[in-house]
């Protein structure tokens, strides 16, 4: 900051850096009320519609997860439903012991984190498209080690032996609001690890990871964090998954189309943006809801979405919104302005993309 | 003698595994391809060859006459469209083309046909019986013509790779796609040959898979693609030899496994291969697959 101080004390233009090219309180505040109405939901809907979101807020935090690994690590991970399944087994296992499922929630999203270490050492030997099938190799594996134990429910999988039983209401409230909990906590730690020295360095790697290499940004460790924080919000995912079916199944808890499912999302909302995983789960879950009734349909879809996305529209959704209103709901970027511009002017010929 | 017996029925195993793994070793060799719907297409030559047996009355045997052909063009089309699009733009974009294929073709089949495991019969009692080399000892037909093709295919494509004028094409295009579109090559053309010869092997694969056991829209990648992939690395990347060895050493590792108990039984392979990952990255032959 005192190199570029001193750069615009020397030049008489003044050249300013801003995090964001509007001022970002009112989208912020939006985002606090946001979460204040969510929080309210309970009190205000269905618990048809509270479940809904439930399975909503599952989506959404593991594809800002996937978003994080692709978006800016540059690790398309083909594997996150072994942190999904590993989560909902977590918990599981602690229920199993007596423990609150709600307490177990947090303890299995750090395990499925403890349990990251181990699983990046086997996989950073892979680069890209080894990577993303060598993850894929690793998630079927501990899906298959899994169904080893007939104490956790082998190949058939169990209920949740102690659920508090009575109140419905209550329990299902308390799910979605520890649910809002798990993605509001997605949310925020990307948005912060991205704003750190860390997320500097991510972006780097997602521009160009030779250059970063050569800059001296520790690639290797920065990925490492990306991985781990994403195997604990993908844990907590899969946990929260458990609590609100209060049942775990290996083939479901293990199953691709979690990765499908944060894949596309991701995908259509707009991949390397925090806004876009947003977008992209409020369109799955549209299009979900819309087709449940068709089975498969809405995976061929969703699919076939995706896949035109990726060629004709790499930004996604939120790419085409940028491109035409500049919007930054989470600024991670940092905006220069060209000397003489002031926030309020309209047109603005440069570009941060 | 029941471990010779677990190594010989390994190594047959083996040659399917080998069979699986080549097209996905040559689109990474050629294109530099990581195709994720490699298992799912490979299933698709199954079913397709279901379809080519009931309609055509074809015996099964030589079904793979025209399904091979019917894959290789669904190749050339699939690369120049889809994954030559993919690959203008980058490795990014192409894992996730071939990655959104292979969900868009497993639901599919879902939806289309059904969930239901099929299997290619074939017919021959002759073919579907077995030797016995001792009393311990039996080796069946089908397996050992299995690994029979695998050999062929490697070898024809070792032959075609370094020693046919095409194959020199093929090779200076994955070595430097400009200078040799410089020299007058259209390398999109190359690459649309190469996933054609890669869909072929799909198609006998998917066959083989029918054939030895059954297939169902899942199988492609639970199975295939996995089993295909671990082989790969075990052997070693870029050499096909190494396929083989790696085909062979996950075979004789499940054998292994599902001997002392049934339940290890796709679980040892995947040990296996996570074994070598950590001792040996590089594959038992090969040069690496951390670039």
């Amino acid at each position: 900051m005192s190199v570029l101080a001193d750069a615009t004390s020397r030049s008489e233009a003044k050249i300013r850096v801003t995090r964001s090219r509007r001022n970002v309180i009112w989208p912020g505040l939006g985002a606090l009320v946001i979460v204040v109405v969510l929080a309210l939901f309970p009190y205000i809907v269905y618990t048809g519609t509270t479940n809904l979101m439930v399975q909503g807020f599952v989506v959404l935090t593991m594809a800002s997860m996937w978003n994080l690994l692709a978006g800016y690590a540059g690790l398309v991970s083909v594997g996150q439903q072994a942190f999904v399944g590993l989560g909902a087994y977590f918990v599981l296992l602690l229920n199993i012991h007596n423990l609150s499922m709600f307490t177990a929630l947090p303890i299995a999203a750090i395990g499925s984190g403890v349990a990251a270490l181990p699983l990046w050492w086997l996989v950073s030997r892979l680069r890209s498209g080894y990577f993303a099938i060598g993850t894929w190799v690793l998630a079927t594996t501990v899906f298959l080690f899994i169904q080893q134990f007939p104490s956790l429910g082998g190949g058939t999988g169990m209920s949740l032996p102690n659920v508090p039983s009575g109140n419905t209401p209550l329990l299902e409230a308390d799910t979605y609001w520890i649910g809002l909990a798990v993605t509001v906590a997605a949310l925020v730690t990307m948005y912060l690890l991205l704003r750190s020295r860390t997320g500097l360095e991510l972006t780097a790697i997602r521009d160009d990871e030779r250059a970063a290499r050569s800059s001296g940004v520790r690639v290797g460790r920065a990925r490492l964090v990306v991985f781990v924080v994403a195997a604990v919000f993908c844990g907590a995912a899969g946990a929260l998954n458990t609590v609100s079916q209060l049942i775990v199944q290996p083939s479901a808890a293990f199953s691709i189309e979690w990765t499908a499912k944060m894949a596309f999302a991701v995908v259509i909302g707009g991949i390397g943006t925090i806004e876009g995983p947003i977008l992209g789960t409020i369109v799955y879950m549209v299009l979900q809801q819309t087709l449940s009734a068709y089975n498969a349909w809405y995976l061929i879809i969703l699919g076939v979405v995706a896949i035109a996305i990726v060629l004709f529209a790499r930004r996604g959704l939120w790419g085409l919104l940028d491109d035409k209103f500049g919007i930054r709901l989470f600024p991670v970027g940092y905006y220069l302005w060209p000397p003489g511009e002031g926030r309020r002017r309209r047109k603005i010929a440069a570009h941060t993309k | 003698m029941d471990w010779v017996n677990d190594i010989i029925q390994g190594i047959m195993t083996g040659g399917l595994y080998a069979l699986f793994a080549c097209g996905l070793s040559l689109m990474f060799g050629v294109m530099n391809v990581v195709n994720l719907a490699h298992g799912d297409l490979a299933v698709v030559g199954g079913y397709v060859a279901l379809g080519v047996i009931a309609v055509t009355h074809v015996p099964v045997l030589a079904s793979f006459l025209i399904v091979v052909p019917i894959m290789a063009a669904l190749g050339y089309l699939v690369q120049r469209t889809l994954i030559q699009a993919a690959l203008n733009r980058s490795v990014l974009t192409t894992l996730l083309v071939t990655f959104g294929l292979s969900v868009v073709i497993e639901n599919a089949l879902l939806q289309f046909v059904n969930a239901d495991s099929h299997s290619i019969g074939t017919g021959n009692a002759i073919i579907s019986g077995s030797f016995k080399v001792s009393s311990a000892i039996q080796i069946g037909y089908l397996p050992l013509i299995i690994l029979g093709v695998a050999v062929v295919v490697l070898l024809g494509l070792q032959y075609f790779l370094s020693s046919t004028k095409y194959g020199r094409l093929i090779r200076a295009v994955a070595d430097d796609r400009e200078a040799a579109q410089m020299s007058g090559v259209s390398y999109r053309h190359v690459f649309g040959v190469a996933a054609a010869i890669a869909f072929g092997t799909l198609g006998l694969a998917g066959i083989a898979q029918g054939m030895y056991s059954q297939f169902a829209p899942t199988t492609g990648t639970t199975t295939i693609l996995l089993f295909a992939f671990a082989a790969v690395v075990i052997g070693g990347l870029g050499s096909l030899w190494g396929t083989l060895l790696g085909g062979i050493v996950l075979g004789i590792a499940d054998q292994i496994g599902s001997q002392i108990n049934s339940a290890y039984d796709p679980l040892a392979g995947f040990v296996i291969f996570l074994v070598v990952l950590v001792l040996r990255p590089q594959g038992l032959t090969g040069r690496g697959a951390q670039s």
